[in-house]
């Protein structure tokens, strides 16, 4: 079944009798070339590229939960490339021109809408820091744009400039950042793998991974034993429980990010939003809600919930940058589970096993990334050889202590970040 | 989340600092080697359950916690003090 503005026409007419599953719920076969634990936004990419780039498509999928139920369903949707440091630039960068060209690719709505993102600042200090952001974005052949304190109130009226104690003195517009409908990317993705032949089995959790002689056979699931000449471990927040089942430990700590969603309102925020004094980030929804999140709680966390001292940070922040919103009504939030790294950087290398791969570490990052991760992991699993988008996101940095990549110029330490 | 502090009492979790995992506790010597080091620095059981970290009182009486607590459900189970040895090692 192929989407078209024809299709829905029609099916509008004919009261929606001939839609189809988007995808087949198949039982898992004994053997599989690949098989991809996690079927997240980056495990569902990367079985879409193997399929797709590499020719690959007696591949599995395995989600403990159902598709679209994890972090990927649940974040604050935004998109961008405006890093700052080699190694995450140009995987950025690349990662952005697959979005843009990825609702034709899958023949899917994924609603991205590039509707700018503003960076703001405070001092002038910041602004030096943000003009070289600008700087090293347009190097990597992306857009950025620094904009003065009255560039800022041509787009953004509404918010408080002369603040007392945080004054808006500019920011940085990235006009090519935006954001996307959260759950249609899985369902896309989904959808798409699962027409190249890929099995996306759901309710299945892996429960062990066989190793004989230092490469990989296979996983145990609670739906039976699944042989497998190569598996990749693609589990966010649960990266460090899977890759024990190999015998591994991994350089992650598991955190809690909470994210909020207001009550629908009319088209009051038209861009993409970030304080720069105090973790706050903001975007309208299509159906109106305001979609804002913030900073970490700080503390190892697999709740999946969050506590109040957060939620009320972000809540305080929102109110000293935009006033407006102090009226909004908040009807849900939720916390996520967030793989983080020591450098706030991601991971998509080799284990050490033969024929495990891993791709993990995305912090509190992994959305905007979803279509190169999988793009990345895929040539990896593929071809045993990094993209060259991705040379740099090394499982082995943090014990030689190079090309670690700390955007934040924090320190490479887990309570950092 | 409240912790109870030794010292000061149950207090919220704001005057706190979290430093993570109590191995922290136990650290290399500086010729151990890479792997000791990557070990110490890096490298992370992550329980999901749990956990034992290391918090330090910051607003209060700036004191050093070993915080024995379940990652899955916030609940804390038990606090000590980092340095009275009693609480050796991490999760």
């Amino acid at each position: 079944m192929r989407f078209s503005g024809w299709k829905v026409l029609s099916e509008g007419l004919t009261g929606n009798r001939g839609w189809s599953p988007h995808w087949r719920e198949p039982e898992p076969r004994q053997d599989y070339d690949v098989v991809i634990i996690g079927g997240g936004g980056h495990g569902l990419s990367t079985a879409y590229y193997l399929a797709k780039e590499h020719g690959l498509t007696n591949i599995a999928v395995l989600e403990k939960n159902y598709i679209g139920g994890g972090n990927v369903g649940r974040n604050t949707t935004i998109v961008r490339a405006n890093y700052f440091l080699p190694g995450n630039s140009e995987f950025y960068s690349h990662a952005l021109k697959l979005w843009e060209g990825l609702e034709e690719d899958l023949n899917y709505n994924v609603m991205h809408s590039q509707r700018g993102l503003i960076n703001l600042f405070h001092s002038d200090g910041q602004r030096d820091a943000f003009a070289r952001r600008g700087n090293a974005m347009i190097n990597q052949g992306d857009d950025a744009e620094l904009l003065d304190r009255e560039g800022v109130r041509q787009y953004l009226p509404y918010l408080d400039f002369d603040n007392g104690r945080f004054p808006i003195y500019g920011g940085l517009l990235h006009r090519r950042g935006g954001t996307a409908r959260h759950d249609a990317v899985a369902w896309g993705y989904a959808r798409g793998a699962d027409q190249r032949g890929v099995h996306l089995i759901q309710n299945c959790e892996v429960t062990g991974i066989d190793i004989e002689n230092g490469r990989v056979r296979g996983v145990q699931t609670t739906r039976g034993a699944i042989r497998a000449r190569k598996v990749g471990i693609v589990v966010a927040g649960r990266s460090g429980q899977v890759a024990a089942m190999a015998g591994l430990r991994l350089p992650i700590e598991s955190h809690v990010l909470q994210a909020f969603v207001t009550e629908g309102l009319k088209p009051v925020i038209d861009h993409v939003v970030s304080f720069g004094m105090g973790h706050f980030y903001i975007s309208q929804s299509d159906k109106g809600g305001l979609v804002f999140g913030g900073d970490l709680d700080f503390y190892a966390s697999y709740a999946q919930r969050g506590n109040l001292p957060m939620v009320e940070h972000v809540m305080e922040a929102g109110m000293t940058l935009m006033p407006m919103i102090g009226k909004a009504r908040v009807l849900r939030s939720w916390g996520g589970i967030m793989d983080m790294t020591p450098d706030g950087s991601p991971i998509i290398d080799k284990t050490g096993v033969d024929g495990l791969y891993i791709d993990c570490g995305w912090c509190y990052g992994g959305f905007k990334a979803v279509p190169a991760s999988g793009h990345c992991f895929a040539h990896l699993i593929a071809t045993d050889r990094p993209h060259g988008a991705a040379t740099r996101f090394r499982l082995d940095r943090f014990r030689t202590g190079h090309g670690l990549m700390d955007e934040e110029g924090t320190g490479a330490q887990h309570n950092l970040h | 989340m409240r912790i109870t502090c030794p010292i000061c009492g149950e207090r919220d979790r704001r005057e706190f600092y979290y430093q993570g995992d109590a191995v922290a506790l136990r650290r290399p010597a500086p010729d151990a080697g890479e792997a000791a080091w990557e070990d110490y620095l890096h490298l992370r059981e992550n329980p999901a359950g749990t956990t034992r970290d290391l918090w330090y009182h910051e607003a209060g009486c700036g004191a050093w916690l070993v915080v024995t607590r379940d990652t899955v459900t916030h609940a804390v189970q038990a606090v000590a003090l980092a340095g009275d040895g009693s609480a050796e090692g991490g999760s």
